[in-house]
């Protein structure tokens, strides 16, 4: 048990909770995609370290490699050199100890909201019973269990992301990867999801590594925010956010808040206006 | 995809899903919108009816006035012929032999083209060689019409009953494959992803995204299939067998015997259209998901 988990045990069941692990290590890691002169440098050298239980936001323009780096992490990209460790553990593929959310559409549309769930606890060879048990728990900490036996296509874009948030947890992964899940989402949604995202997190108190280019998104949720500048991508910052937990969305407002979103938003002028100057010369 | 599966449709099956198509679950519709829905049900029922009165009757004053444009209609038989021979032939159990060899010829051929078919287009949708080493036969035997492949067939098999077997099996065979290879090309990447991360393996990623992702091009390349399997056999039928309800047209030919033409081409389509409607049937629940995201 680790000692993250503060809050206080409420009435719902709870999932438990193994923060001890998700230790995650991206060591020079360097992708390009295609060879000779249509080679490209999609993120270069880049390293960058997660202790477990850390809530890491990879802010940065689109096209900046932040996706790419996570998919590393992932296992759904190798390294062209460098590499990726959770726990010691090199990564080779993509695994259940690393749930991912994806942007949107990721749900299974033919599987019922508790059958998409319940997939992973069935692969990874648990019984009928104690897999329905897992789906019903995840889907109530998300608040969905009235739409288990609802098809995605039927529930709103939020509320699919919740299922696919739950989805991945319900393998107990030590490590999840989020690939800017609320992107889609419009606004007053999106800050909903941000909000139970933390709540979720604070009960179960997993490692994540948020990718977004919503820099309110990246400060609101994480410990730590590492930006990253494009062509290629690279790490520019990694710079922590000392706000206090749990938070509440009118933080936003608070002066703390704002001057470390300006921070980040310099920092990222900054790299741009780099960016531009190299690309005029 | 599922507007394929609509468009070979013999007779379209949408006024029976119509009152279906919300499930029970839902909250029920409320007694005007019931009304309303069976107006709508009554009006294109109507409509149809009206259809097939008028085309009917314009057959039977074609006949009577010996309508000789472009189209003789001196030598086809009137409806009323026609209904007569039909009310005869169904008192005749030599009749049902005709249909039961047709339709035992459809079931052993078609249910060898979906196993076939589905099998190898999911293996050529998943897997580049297999798909290399497989589509020039596709893409150079699809082409050849039934009839054509007569003779040979007739050279190939060592009995006449198989040589039409294979035949029917061949019509059934290339559109289920296609269309199996096209579902699977269209899975949704992410969705295998999804699975991956979920840890699934191989085995668990065909079953539980490949197939369903597939299958409702699947389903519509299984409906296709059957029309096409129908339309084999009667060729195969037409020019060699005994038995069969496309021997019996053709023979009702030779014959002399008009009525019988007509009666063997309508069993025929009512055949072709039960069983292509329940192709469609048996694929409905497994495709459930797709009509509940919609609604």
């Amino acid at each position: 048990m680790s000692a993250r988990v503060v809050l206080p045990a409420e009435k719902r069941p709870k999932p438990p909770v193994r923060a001890v692990s998700g230790h995650v290590v991206i060591d020079q890691v360097t992708v390009a995609f295609g060879r000779g002169g249509s080679r490209h440098v999609a993120v270069e050298n880049n390293s960058l370290e997660v202790a477990p239980g850390e809530f890491v936001a990879l802010l940065g323009p689109s096209g900046c490699g932040k996706s790419t780096l996570l998919n590393c992490v992932a296992g759904y990209i190798r390294p062209t050199s460098g590499r990726v460790t959770v726990d010691g553990v090199p990564v080779t593929r993509p695994g259940p100890d690393r749930g991912m959310v994806f942007q949107q559409y990721s749900l299974f549309p033919w599987k019922t909201i508790h059958d998409n769930v319940a997939f992973g606890p069935l692969r990874a060879g648990k019984g009928r019973a104690e897999a329905e048990s897992i789906a019903r728990t995840f889907l109530e900490m998300v608040g969905l269990s009235r739409f288990a036996e609802r098809y995605p296509g039927e529930l709103s874009g939020g509320m699919q992301q919740r299922v696919g948030i739950a989805r991945a947890l319900a393998n107990y992964p030590s490590v999840l990867l989020m690939d800017e899940p609320f992107g889609a989402l419009d606004a007053q949604t999106r800050l909903m999801m941000q909000e139970s995202l933390l709540r979720i997190w604070g009960e179960f108190g997993t490692t994540v590594l948020f990718v977004t280019h919503d820099v309110d998104e990246a400060v609101f949720l994480a410990d730590r925010v590492v930006i990253m500048s494009a062509g290629p991508g690279r790490i520019v910052a990694d710079m922590p956010v000392p706000l206090a937990r749990p938070r509440s969305p009118e933080i936003a407002t608070e002066g703390e808040f704002i001057r470390l979103k300006r921070r980040c938003l310099d920092k990222i002028r900054a790299e741009s206006l780099k960016a531009f100057e190299e690309r005029d010369r | 995809m599922t507007g394929a599966s609509g468009d070979i449709g013999v007779i379209d099956a949408t006024i029976g899903y119509k009152s279906h198509s919300q499930p029970a679950t839902r909250t029920a519709p409320r007694s005007e919108e019931r009304r309303a829905q069976l107006l709508a049900f009554l009006r294109s029922l109507l409509l149809r009816g009206l259809s097939i009165s008028a085309g009917v009757a314009f057959w039977y004053w074609a006949v009577r006035l010996r309508l000789d444009w472009v189209v003789h209609f001196d030598n086809i038989p009137s409806p009323e012929a026609v209904v007569l021979a039909l009310w005869q032939q169904l008192h005749h159990g030599k009749f049902y032999l005709h249909i039961a060899v047709s339709l035992r010829r459809i079931a052993i051929a078609y249910g060898l083209a979906a196993g076939l078919g589905i099998a190898l287009g999911l293996l050529m949708g998943r897997w580049r060689v297999a798909r290399h080493l497989l589509i020039p036969y596709i893409e150079l035997l699809r082409p050849i019409p039934a009839v054509a492949w007569i003779p040979l067939a007739i050279l190939m098999w060592p009995t006449q009953e198989s040589s039409i077997v294979y035949i029917t099996f061949l019509g059934a065979l290339f559109p289920i494959v296609l269309n199996t290879v096209h579902g699977v090309e269209q899975t949704p990447e992410i969705l295998v992803r999804a699975a991956q991360s979920l840890g699934a393996g191989r085995i668990a990623i065909f079953w539980h995204v490949i197939i369903p992702a597939a299958f409702p091009s699947i389903a519509a390349g299984l409906a296709i299939g059957m029309g096409v399997s129908w339309f084999s056999l009667l060729a195969g039928e037409i020019i060699s067998g005994q038995y069969g309800i496309g021997y019996f047209t053709w023979n009702a030919y030779s014959l002399v015997n008009y009525p019988d033409i007509v009666v063997g081409m309508l069993m025929i389509g009512l055949l072709g259209t039960l069983s292509t409607y329940m192709v469609k049937l048996a694929t409905r629940p497994l495709l459930a998901w797709q009509r509940r995201a919609r609604g």
